[in-house]
């Protein structure tokens, strides 16, 4: 009896799931199309042939194995940019300042990767990769704290701290850790030793193995634990959360760490899998994309994967499509924001579509009154 | 023809839809001139909603209106403005950071060239609160000024406005029994000078007072029309509920034992230094409900939210003899305070949050619902299950949205979770506002028992019935300060309400 | 007797709220007339140039607060500023008509505030996010559509007005500047007389402090709220159409460098008022003067990164210590629902 009963409770949970799952991924789905319809539109307009851009567009993307594994490539540091905006969003906090602690990621882990001598894969590896991490963390707890004491949002605090992360990675890179080797003029430090390149397994980095792993931690903190519990309640009720004991302030700020401590790692790992040293201007753009990203993945740490393939893939097809189809590569970006809009957008979606309303988790960021 | 002419506002077959809810059906009312028709009935009867429809807040999905036996379309509150419609809403429609005058003015300008003319409409003001007896200051701005002065601004808006028919919706909620007596001598002045008033309220004994008619509303219908003459309480009550209600809390005398929470000198300050509570001093024991009484905005939320942790405050407060520390609400969880707050959707629920996480919301850190940090999501099942029987709350499962529910039940919810744990005082603040007849004997009952079981119950509500059939021992606040504590029995309607405005035992 | 002491504690309020920008703006003023003293010259200079970095500045914060008064919040001000650049700036390639070129780029920042009300207003978006939508759609379209090798048409010159521009010290930096720069400040009092002498600017800020009061008064919020946002986007775009058409003469790929959000910055700071944004304004273009020269003669040993961000630091200074001190419109950032 007692079976019975909980077993039919199973198949309605699993069948509500199932119903849920196209109320909350059709919007998402719904909303590239759109996009890319648009963007047909727009280049259309500018003279281009939609259908080459496009095609040449996918051919860039998963033509072969070598472009797929460009698309895996790209992908890797926007999931970890992707997971932190979905993280932080989850206390109702929008780090637009992921894009800053990936540069401060990505500047660290080169200079562990220079400069610490002597280690073995297994060690550097996860040394210049924690320490980028680090570096993300303690940059994005400025503006955590900068929210919780004096109301100063996140928004613009971030922002401006982009600017700052710039021109203090530049001066560095420019400055005490340029490369002082013979030839060189640009302002970008030394490659970083061997021992601290994460290498690609048959065209499949191991970066993007390490992201996915780090999405599963993200989602099990966020559901499985009481932390997890704190950040939700944080982001969908901050007077309810307040009211059952939980240390707001605290949260906030833990929730902004480990937030950056993520885009950190992602910069480390572009770093040690891809650009190989930290050059000012080879990051750019990645924290941005993590918005789009992290809103296309409905602010799910798994639905943040499949959107930051999406996204790579435009990234790693755009130059394709720039040489064969010549038009220009910003063209993504344009589609990208589209994007951002229909999945923002979602009564736009639903009522073209007639969907239902998914009954989801829907966190509202605080405005300027609500700051502190 | 002629019969129809004294009539000020037909309103003739009014349904309203909302998603899952039908508010009206098929509604009828008249409005005579310079009569006051109460309407009566239940929260969540439809009467708000009709009003506001009458207001063109809401459009109808059908039904139609005539103003002085003409056929009208209202589209929104400019129509009706201009119909001569007012509306005094239940929550105040005013702008607190403006003056009375720019307040008053607003949507209805007075300009010299394309500047506004605050020095006319000031005299206009001026004339119009002096015909009517209602005293207001023009330039004081509206945050600064009391519940009571707010109102009389409401009605002088309307009444700016040349309001021939009026809405009062539930204008008595904000006021002591005293200003609510002021008030209806307004009413009837107002009548006299042919002004036709809407009386919006659940209070029985308003009605029967002051009404000239009365319609009664259940579940969005018209269930009947009287007056005054011809019924009683009990009728009003049962019409307005369906069935015979038991107007009376059953409880037995109090057995008062140890004190549990004694505070000592409590002082509540804002940022601008202002004090909201002041220097009070308060025991409640063991087996007693000691009510606070007193109009809304007199330090009451304030008190209790610096009791339970969710304010800063100065002073001593113990709890079971212990020192309880202030902005920290977890002690007073682990050390048997429950709490149901004054706004549930505030602070009492996360909306979007299943049942099941609602009713863990203070404890989701214990065993067994979670070990080390890691959730048991098992645990947090099995207790929805079980405190969703034993506390009659009607949902389909523990996994449904506590938004979803109706008030009643997510009020259920917040006594479930509060009053399941191992307690010695609990603090309720307001914990039937806005609830149907069911769910507000329900909640009594739930706090009566507490009592008897031995809590102490420290219970603040607005509404003064609510306070003299539950409480054992009586507090009346006013601007912060305790006036006076007495027995229960002590207490009439008319001592509370002279305190409720301020005057001292001594002085009265 | 009774006016007097009314009078007195009203100053006091005045004193209360405004004492510490007053103090900021003392200062500055004594550091002014001493700078004068030593340097003519460079203090001429610096304040000329604190001026004119001041006009985007004040012209977003404007757009902000039109916003933000009306319960829009725009964090949008930054895409609006750069694609309006970018457009007066094709413009004036095309027709060589500064005029056409200043208009063009007004209508695009008023499209875009159209845009961003359509998103708040009617979709009830969460407001951030419909900004930040705006800045990344500014971002990709200027960058997809921008051809290098765009020659410019001239740009607006300034106009000397008369024997006001020959008065020492205040001739020069104030009666000396190019039209979008006077056009700035005559907005400063336009948008500061309406907002708050006029039938428009009570029922702006009624609807951004408590919109269903106003609707209940018959006030259209939804109209208030996109009439505003609008207005707000042409202003946002003058600032655009600063940039390319006053300052540079030419668009380079996200010129505005975060000028949008410094305004947001300078609004909090003069407190939602027109008045106040604009000294808030002047301060913030004072440092990026100041800045500029300290770079132009080098005479300090400070690496140039370290100077390029003082404006940005200054934002987040400027936000920590008087957000919470500010009165924001009540509704600021709620969507307003009518039922």
């Amino acid at each position: 009896m007692e079976d019975k009963k909980s077993s039919h409770l199973i198949v309605r949970r699993i069948l509500a799931w199932l119903a849920g799952l196209w109320q909350s991924l059709g919007v998402p789905l719904l909303a590239v199309l759109l996009a890319l319809l648009i963007g047909a539109i727009i280049l259309q307009i500018s003279g281009a042939s939609p259908v080459d851009a496009y095609s040449a567009l996918f051919k860039g993307a998963f033509g072969s194995s070598k472009n797929l594994g460009r698309t895996l490539e790209k992908a890797t540091p926007l999931i970890f940019s992707g997971l932190a905006v979905a993280f932080a969003f989850k206390a109702g906090l929008f780090n637009i300042g992921a894009q800053g602690q990936l540069l401060f990621g990505a500047l660290a882990s080169a200079f562990i990767g220079f400069a610490v001598k002597g280690l073995p894969p297994y060690i550097h590896i996860p040394l210049a990769l924690f320490g980028g991490a680090a570096a993300g963390a303690l940059y994005a707890a400025i503006p955590g704290a900068l929210k919780t004491y004096t109301g100063a949002h996140e928004v613009i605090t971030t922002i401006m701290l982009n600017y700052i992360a710039i021109n203090i990675t530049d001066y560095f890179a420019d400055g005490p850790l340029k490369d002082t080797s013979p030839g060189n003029i640009v302002a970008r430090t030394p490659a970083i030793l061997d021992s601290a390149k994460i290498p690609s397994i048959q065209s499949i980095p191991i970066g993007f193995v390490l992201a996915i792993l780090i999405a599963v931690g993200v989602w099990w903190l966020l559901w499985r634990t009481t932390i997890g519990f704190e950040i939700r309640t944080v982001g969908l009720n901050p007077s309810a959360a307040r009211y059952a004991g939980m240390r707001v302030a605290f949260t906030v700020i833990l929730t902004m760490v480990l937030s950056g401590f993520l885009a950190g790692m992602g910069g480390a790992i572009e770093t040690q899998g891809v650009v190989g040293r930290y050059q000012p201007g080879f990051n750019t753009g990645l924290g941005f994309d993590g918005i789009t990203i992290a809103l296309l993945g409905k602010t799910h740490p798994l639905g943040v994967i499949p959107a930051a393939l999406l996204v790579g893939a435009m990234k790693a097809g755009a130059s394709q499509m720039q040489f064969s189809a010549g038009v220009a590569k910003e063209i993504t970006d344009v589609i990208q924001a589209l994007m951002l809009f229909f999945v923002a957008a979602d009564m736009i979606v639903r009522w073209i579509f007639r969907i239902r309303s998914a009954s989801e988790e829907k966190v509202i960021l605080s405005g300027w009154a609500q700051g502190k | 023809m002629a019969e129809n002419e004294t009539l000020a506002l037909e309103i003739r077959h009014v349904t309203k839809r909302f998603p899952g809810v039908l508010a009206n059906d098929d509604v009828n009312f008249d409005l005579r001139r310079g009569e006051i028709h109460a309407l009566l009935g239940e929260n969540g009867a439809g009467k708000t909603t009709l009003m506001n429809i009458v207001y063109g807040l809401y459009s109808p999905d059908e039904g139609e209106f005539l103003i002085n036996g003409k056929k009208v379309e209202i589209k929104g509150p400019h129509d009706a403005i201009n119909y001569g419609i007012g509306m005094v809403h239940q929550h105040f429609m005013l702008v607190p950071v403006f003056t009375v005058t720019e307040n008053m003015i607003l949507g209805s300008e007075v300009t010299s060239g394309p500047s506004l003319d605050l020095n006319r409409a000031r005299r206009e003001i001026i004339e119009l609160s002096e015909a009517h007896g209602l005293d207001v200051d023009p330039d004081a701005l509206v945050e600064d000024i009391p519940v009571g002065v707010q109102q009389r601004v409401e009605i002088l808006k309307a009444l700016y406005r040349k309001a021939r028919v009026l809405v009062l919706d539930e204008p008595t909620a904000v006021l002591t029994p005293q200003e609510a007596e002021d008030l209806f001598q307004v009413m009837h002045q107002l009548t006299d000078k042919g002004v036709s008033i809407i009386f919006i309220t659940h209070k029985l004994k308003e009605v029967l007072n002051v009404a000239d008619r009365i319609t009664v509303m259940r579940r969005g219908r018209v269930v009947g029309h009287t007056t005054p003459k011809e019924s009683t309480q009990s009728d009003l009550a049962s019409m307005m509920v369906g069935r015979d209600v038991i107007l009376q809390v059953e409880k037995g005398a109090a057995k008062p034992r140890n004190v549990v929470l004694e505070i000592a000198g409590l002082t509540v300050e804002d940022e601008r230094s202002i004090a909201s509570v002041k220097d009070v001093s308060l025991q409640v024991r063991s087996g007693e409900v000691l009510g606070i009484a007193g109009v809304q905005g007199n330090g009451q939320t304030e008190l209790v939210e610096a009791l339970t942790g969710l304010r800063a405050a100065r002073g001593e407060v113990q709890l079971d003899g212990q020192k309880l520390p202030f902005e920290n609400p977890r002690f007073g969880t682990e050390h048997g305070l429950a709490h149901i707050p004054e706004d549930r959707h505030k602070h009492g629920l996360v909306l979007p949050y299943s049942l099941a996480d609602n009713l863990v919301l203070c404890t989701y850190y214990q065993k067994p619902f979670a070990s080390n940090l890691q959730r048991n999501d098992r645990a947090v099942d099995r207790n929805a299950v079980e405190l969703i029987e034993r506390f009659d709350v009607r949902s389909p499962s523990q996994y449904v949205t506590a938004g979803t529910l109706s008030g009643g039940n997510q009020q259920k919810v917040i006594v479930a979770r509060e009053l399941s744990r191992p307690i010695s005082l609990l603090v309720a603040n307001q914990p039937t506002r806005g609830l149907d007849v069911g769910s507000i004997e329900y909640i009594h009952n739930e706090i009566i028992s507490m009592r008897d079981l031995g809590v102490a119950v420290l219970l603040v509500s607005a509404e003064l019935d609510e306070i003299m059939a539950l409480s054992d021992r009586i507090a009346v606040m006013y601007r912060g300060e305790i006036v006076t504590v007495v027995d229960a029995g002590q207490a009439t309607r008319e001592k509370l309400g002279l305190w409720m405005a301020g005057l001292h035992p001594g002085n009265a | 007797m009774q006016s007097s002491i009314i009078g007195s504690s009203a100053f006091l309020r005045f004193l209360k709220r405004w004492g510490v920008n007053l103090g900021i703006g003392l200062v500055v003023l004594v550091t002014i007339i001493w700078g004068y003293i030593v340097n003519d010259k460079v203090t001429v200079a610096v304040l000329a140039s604190t001026v004119r970095q001041a006009t985007p500045l004040v012209l977003g914060a404007l757009c902000g607060l039109m916003g933000e008064r009306a319960g829009v919040i725009n964090i949008g001000i930054e895409g609006q500023m750069l694609l309006s650049a970018f457009i007066g700036f094709l413009f004036n390639v095309w027709t060589g008509n500064l005029l056409i070129a200043v208009f063009a780029a007004a209508m695009t920042g008023a499209l875009l505030g159209l845009f961003l009300a359509f998103m708040s207003v009617s979709l009830r978006m969460d407001q951030i996010i419909g900004g930040t939508v705006i800045n990344i759609l500014a971002l990709g379209l200027t960058g997809y559509f921008y051809q290098a090798g765009l020659v410019t048409q001239g740009k607006l010159q300034p106009i000397a007005l008369g024997s006001l521009a020959e008065i020492p010290l205040i001739g020069p930096v104030l009666f000396n500047n190019p039209p979008i720069t006077y056009t700035a400040i005559v907005l400063v009092l336009v948008v500061h007389y309406v907002l708050f002498h006029t039938r428009w600017g009570l029922r702006t800020r009624a609807v951004g402090e408590h919109p269903r009061a106003a609707d209940t008064l018959g006030v259209n919020v939804y109209l208030m709220r996109y009439a505003n946002v609008i207005i707000g986007g042409a202003i946002a775009g003058l600032a655009g159409a600063f940039l390319t058409l006053e300052a540079v003469g030419s668009f380079e790929r996200a010129m505005t460098n975060g000028r949008g959000f410094v305004a947001l910055a300078v609004m909090i700071f003069g407190r939602y008022t027109p008045l106040g944004a604009w000294g808030a304004a002047l301060l913030f273009g004072l440092a990026s003067a100041i800045q500029t020269q300290l770079q132009f003669f080098g005479t300090f040993n400070i690496p140039h990164q370290f100077i390029g961000m003082l404006p940005y630091l200054l934002t987040i200074i400027v936000l920590a210590g008087f957000v919470g001190r500010t009165h924001i419109p009540a509704a600021d950032g709620e969507p307003y629902e009518k039922e």
